[in-house]
């Protein structure tokens, strides 16, 4: 059963607008988050610290699969569409909420309480939301346009975080420092209502998916969604592949696009951060279409090997971003013009700001903030911001590598619904897609933050001299697992859930070109592994470099590279086709 | 491919334990009373480890039905699961 082009677009403008909205609300959040900690937050009493951890932890990834759970069962047993407005009617609700909230120093201790509790539905709205609009889309899609259909879902996340980045960098415009610091930043939350509002008067007109309409005027349906999916050996064990071999690998690629990339910029590389949402809004705008061309590529190449290309090209190609992103703003590679030089002091009470501002040749500018405190004539410094101001060309240049990260990321993002849709039974799919995505995306995606700084401060109090890539190695570690997970275990189960054929003869074509393509990186592997990395290591004289170098030269080297010229070799002459 | 799933498996059921032994290591060096930053409360690392080890025993489910050959032939439609 599937609908005509002309039917679908109401029905995917609908469920995109609201899950647009979802995620909207969702990372709002996440972008004021610094402004609501010290709303609501204040640094000082432990009780607070620790409400503040919870809300930060807690409510952004620990939640998310209990949403999933929560509202996947429902959706299995009621239906699509009720579900996820239910959904929808939490997140808008909690998200105007927030924006209502009297601040600590009104009402004490219950203004971080109750942002904590509305920050638990949000993470609860969520979990239950992805799933529901993922499954109602693909349900009524044509089985050979699925990947197209469903990348419009996919796509949202993207529109969401681009909007979000719009209104608040337009607020912050409009509004004076003053204000917004005062009130304004309420109001990304507050027009929160409308948005929803005309979500829900949209999707109120929105017919139950079809395919679920059907199994349940057959009786048809799941009577426990939860033991069916979890207690079902055969269910669990593809749930465990969707997790291992998809949503983890998928979820640490797209998952830190957005604030691991934006914490990068602000944090290590200390940018400003309207340039930032500047880069981040022309990056998103120029990448959305991305998700789009390979859900719809899906559709004829099939999804596995987009899931798994995605995967393989974060893992060669992010540390060389994230260095180029490192570099582009290293004050080190710039030449300062000492003449330029400007340094103002005011003094504000007990306080005396201190601002230098240092310029370089190409226009860029470096400022340090600095506050002290004098008290018995004692000065003692308190704050210390600093801040780069890069010029035009290395705004373009970061624009380009966000676009870059996107580009790598949407490769699997686009197909990615659609893949997971067609793993599991109608009955079931709501519960048994959500949790893995969510434990994928919300959990290991959502985690890459806070472990990518651990690892970041371990590697600068270490001297690192790369430190800043320190964060990525969690990424690496998952992805490799992931893709070895994909590569070995999934099933390119596309075609025989959409009952078409893709063309065996554009896939040998692309299997065969993608054998050159091994082979050199098989090549450059060697390289690496022998010249660069090994044989200096064997001569530098220490021990722990001696035992590295052999283990590169013997073992990993070896296996890598030899690896993939066979491989490469095999794939080019066909020996993979169909 | 199936005896290297299975072989894989091994790996799997390997890896879940060294996660978690990593991570309360983690724990047990970092946390630290004098300490300001979000590493040193016990408060992250308890909701970390509370949140990977059902991943963990997870990968060690995956890793015991593919040792046991669970994923040598899926279901062709997941339809007939």
């Amino acid at each position: 059963m599937s609908f005509s082009n002309k039917l679908l677009i109401p029905i995917i403008t609908a469920s995109s607008v609201g899950t647009i909205i979802e995620w909207y609300d969702f990372y709002i959040f996440g972008s004021l988050a610094s402004i609501i900690a010290t709303k609501f937050f204040p640094q000082g009493d432990p009780a607070i610290a620790f409400l503040a951890t919870l809300s930060t932890y807690a409510a952004g990834f620990l939640v998310r699969p209990f949403g999933a759970l929560f509202f996947g069962r429902l959706g299995d047993l009621i239906g699509r569409k009720y579900t996820f407005m239910v959904t929808l009617l939490l997140m808008g609700g909690s998200t105007f909420a927030i924006g209502l909230i009297p601040e600590y120093k009104s009402i004490g201790f219950f203004a971080p309480v109750i942002v904590l509790i509305l920050r638990l539905l949000q993470g609860l709205a969520i979990g239950g939301e992805y799933g529901g609009a993922a499954t109602f889309v693909a349900e009524h899609s044509p089985a050979k346009q699925r990947g197209f259909w469903t990348s419009w879902i996919q796509v949202t996340a993207n529109i969401a975080f681009f909007i979000s980045l719009v209104i608040i960098q337009s607020f912050k415009n409009i509004l004076s420092p003053n204000d917004w610091e005062d009130w304004g930043w309420r109001l990304p939350f507050l027009i929160s209502i409308f948005m929803v509002a005309i979500s829900v008067y949209i999707r109120k007109n929105m017919a139950e998916s079809p395919l679920f309409a059907h199994a349940k005027a057959e009786g048809k349906t799941s009577v426990n969604p939860l033991k069916e999916s979890f207690g079902n050996k055969a269910n669990l064990k593809v749930v465990l592949l969707a997790l291992f071999g998809v949503t983890m690998g998928v979820g640490v690629v797209n998952g830190p696009i957005f604030f691991f990339v934006q914490t990068f910029l602000l944090k290590t590389l200390f940018l400003d951060y309207s340039q930032v949402n500047t880069i981040f809004i022309i990056g998103v705008l120029i990448g959305l279409p991305t998700n789009i061309i390979f859900g719809s590529l899906s559709d004829k190449i099939g999804r596995k090997p987009l899931l798994l290309l995605s995967m393989f090209l974060a893992l060669i190609f992010f540390r060389p971003i994230y260095e180029q992103m490192y570099q582009t703003a290293n004050l080190k590679n710039k030449t300062e013009d000492i003449s330029q030089i400007s340094i103002e002091k005011k003094q504000e009470g007990l306080l005396t700001i201190s601002t230098t501002r240092h310029f370089y040749t190409d226009k860029t500018i470096f400022q340090e903030v600095e506050k002290l405190t004098t008290l018995q004539g004692k000065s003692s410094k308190t704050e210390l911001v600093k801040t780069i101001f890069i010029n035009n060309t290395d705004k373009w240049k970061l624009i380009l590598l966000v676009w870059l990260l996107l580009v790598i990321a949407g490769i699997s993002y686009g197909p990615l619904a659609a893949y997971l849709v067609e793993m599991f039974p109608l009955k079931i799919r709501y519960t048994s897609l959500s949790f893995p995505y969510h434990i994928g995306f919300g959990i290991l995606g959502g985690m890459t933050l806070v472990i990518g700084t651990y690892l970041v401060n371990k590697a600068t109090e270490a001297h690192d001299a790369k430190f800043y890539l320190a964060g990525l190695n969690y990424h690496m570690v998952l992805m490799t697992i992931s893709l070895v997970i994909g590569l070995f275990y999934l099933k390119e189960n596309y075609a025989e859930q959409a009952g078409v054929k893709t063309s065996s003869k554009y896939k040998s074509r692309i299997k065969r070109g993608f054998g050159i393509v091994w082979m050199l990186l098989g090549l450059a592997a060697a390289y690496f592994g022998f010249l660069e990395l090994g044989l200096p290591k064997i001569y530098s004289g220490k021990q722990d470099d001696l035992i590295f170098g052999i283990i590169m030269l013997a073992i990993i080297t070896p296996i890598i590279s030899g690896g993939l010229l066979l491989f490469g070799k095999y794939a080019w002459q066909g020996e993979y086709d169909d | 491919m199936n005896q290297l799933k299975k072989i894989m498996g091994v790996l799997w059921m390997i890896l879940a334990p060294v996660v978690i032994y990593f991570l309360v290591m983690g724990a047990v060096h970092n946390i630290n009373s004098a300490g300001t930053k979000d590493i040193n409360k016990p408060i992250p690392w308890i909701i970390i480890i509370a949140i990977f080890t059902p991943i963990a025993i997870g990968l060690m489910i995956f890793g015991y039905y593919s040792v046991k050959g669970e994923y040598d032939k899926l279901p062709d439609s997941s339809n007939d699961l």
